[in-house]
C-alpha cells in the first residue's frame, strides 16, 4: 500500500502542476480577449469548499477510530466509525457534485477553458479516489456483518485506512493551492519560456 | 498444527504493532486541532492585511503542511511504523513536489501571487 501511494503522489503531482501551469494561463488568454467562459476567482466558493473541506478531514478521525475498534476486538465500535466515515466521504462526494453542477450551469463546461479542463480533471479524480474508498469502506461493513471481519485482520482495516487518509491528504493539497491561495498578474507563454531560460542560465 | 505454529508470530507482531499506536482521545485532540487550523486557513484568507503584507502565501503553505504531516504522522501511524515505510513515503512526495516545482520553474507562466516578486528578487537582473 505505502508503495502504491508513493505512486500516487506522482499522479497527483503531476495532475496539480498542469492544474496551476494552465490555470495561470487561463486567465491571461482572458484578458487578451481570447478565452472564454467563467474564471476561477468568478466561481470558486471558500465558504464552502471549507466545509467539504472539514468533512473530509473528520473523516479521517472516524476511520482512524474504526481502526482502533477492530484491533481492540470492538465489532459494534468498528461497524459504527466505518459507516459514519463513508457517509461523511458521501457527503463530500455530493458536495462536489453539487459544485460541478453549479460551474456547469454557471457556462464552465469540460472544454471551456484551460481552467476548467484542469480544474474537472484534478478534483475529478480526487473524487473519483473518494468513490474507490467509499466503495471499499462499504464493502468491509458488509463483510464484518457476515462474521468476515474480526481484530485478526486489523491489517486489513489499517490498509483501507491508509488509502483513505492518503485521499485526505491530497485534499488538503489541493484545497490550499486550488481554493484558497490567490493569483494574480500571470505571465504569457513567451514570458514563461524566457523565465525558464534565465532560470537556467541560458538567457 | 503447523497452520497454528506458522501464524502465532504473525498475530504477535501485529498486535506488538498496535501497541506504539496512540489511543482514541489522542485521534480526537488530533483531529481537534485539524479543524482548528482549518478554521484558521479560511480566517486569514478574508484578511486583507494578510494580502497587503504578502504574507497569506506563506502562512497558508506552512499551515497546510502542518496539517498534511499531521495526518501522516498520527492518523497514517508513519511516526509509530518502522522508518522504511516513511522513507518509502517521502521518496514518493520528493517526487511529486519536485514534479510540481520543476514544471513551474520551466513554464514560469503560473506564479503564486506574491512568489513571482520573490523570485524576481532573487535572479539577476537580465
Amino acid at each position: 500500500m505505502w508503495l502504491f501511494l508513493t505512486s500516487d503522489c506522482m499522479f497527483f503531482g503531476s495532475l496539480i502542476a498542469t492544474y496551476m501551469i494552465y490555470r495561470g494561463r487561463a486567465e491571461k488568454m482572458f484578458e487578451n480577449g481570447q478565452g472564454s467562459g467563467p474564471l476561477p476567482h468568478e466561481l470558486l466558493d471558500i465558504p464552502y469548499t471549507s466545509v467539504s473541506a472539514f468533512v473530509l478531514l473528520m473523516s479521517s478521525m472516524t476511520m482512524v477510530l474504526a481502526l482502533a475498534g477492530i484491533q481492540k476486538g470492538d465489532l459494534r465500535s468498528f461497524r459504527v466509525w466505518t459507516l459514519m466515515t463513508a457517509l461523511l466521504g458521501s457527503i463530500f462526494l455530493g458536495g462536489q457534485w453539487f459544485e460541478f453542477h453549479e460551474f456547469y450551469h454557471e457556462g464552465l463546461g469540460y472544454t471551456t477553458n484551460m481552467f476548467s479542463m484542469t480544474f474537472y480533471t484534478l478534483t475529478g479524480f480526487h473524487g473519483f479516489h473518494v468513490t474507490l474508498g467509499v466503495i471499499w469502506l462499504m464493502s468491509l461493513f458488509i463483510v464484518s456483518l457476515r462474521g468476515g471481519v474480526r481484530k485478526e485482520q486489523a491489517l486489513n482495516v489499517e490498509i483501507a485506512g491508509l488509502y483513505w487518509h492518503f485521499v485526505d491528504i491530497v485534499w488538503i493539497i489541493i484545497f490550499t493551492l486550488v481554493y484558497l491561495i490567490p493569483y494574480k498578474d500571470v505571465p504569457t507563454i513567451q514570458e514563461g519560456g524566457e523565465h525558464a531560460l534565465r532560470f537556467i542560465g541560458l538567457m | 498444527m503447523a497452520q497454528v505454529a506458522h501464524d502465532a508470530p504473525l498475530h504477535a507482531d501485529a498486535h506488538d504493532a498496535h501497541e506504539g499506536h496512540p489511543g482514541e482521545l489522542t485521534y480526537i485532540k488530533v483531529a481537534v486541532i485539524l479543524a482548528i487550523i482549518t478554521i484558521i486557513e479560511v480566517a486569514i484568507y478574508y484578511i486583507q492585511w494578510m494580502h497587503d503584507k504578502d504574507l497569506l502565501v506563506p502562512a497558508l503553505i506552512i499551515l497546510s503542511a502542518v496539517k498534511f504531516f499531521t495526518v501522516v504522522s498520527y492518523f497514517m501511524h508513519l511516526k509509530f511504523d518502522p522508518r522504511l515505510l516513511a522513507y518509502c513515503f517521502i521518496v514518493g512526495l520528493l517526487f511529486g513536489g519536485g514534479l510540481i516545482l520543476s514544471f513551474m520553474g520551466l513554464f514560469g507562466v503560473h506564479e503564486i501571487d506574491y512568489a513571482r516578486d520573490l523570485w524576481g528578487k532573487a535572479m539577476p537582473a537580465s
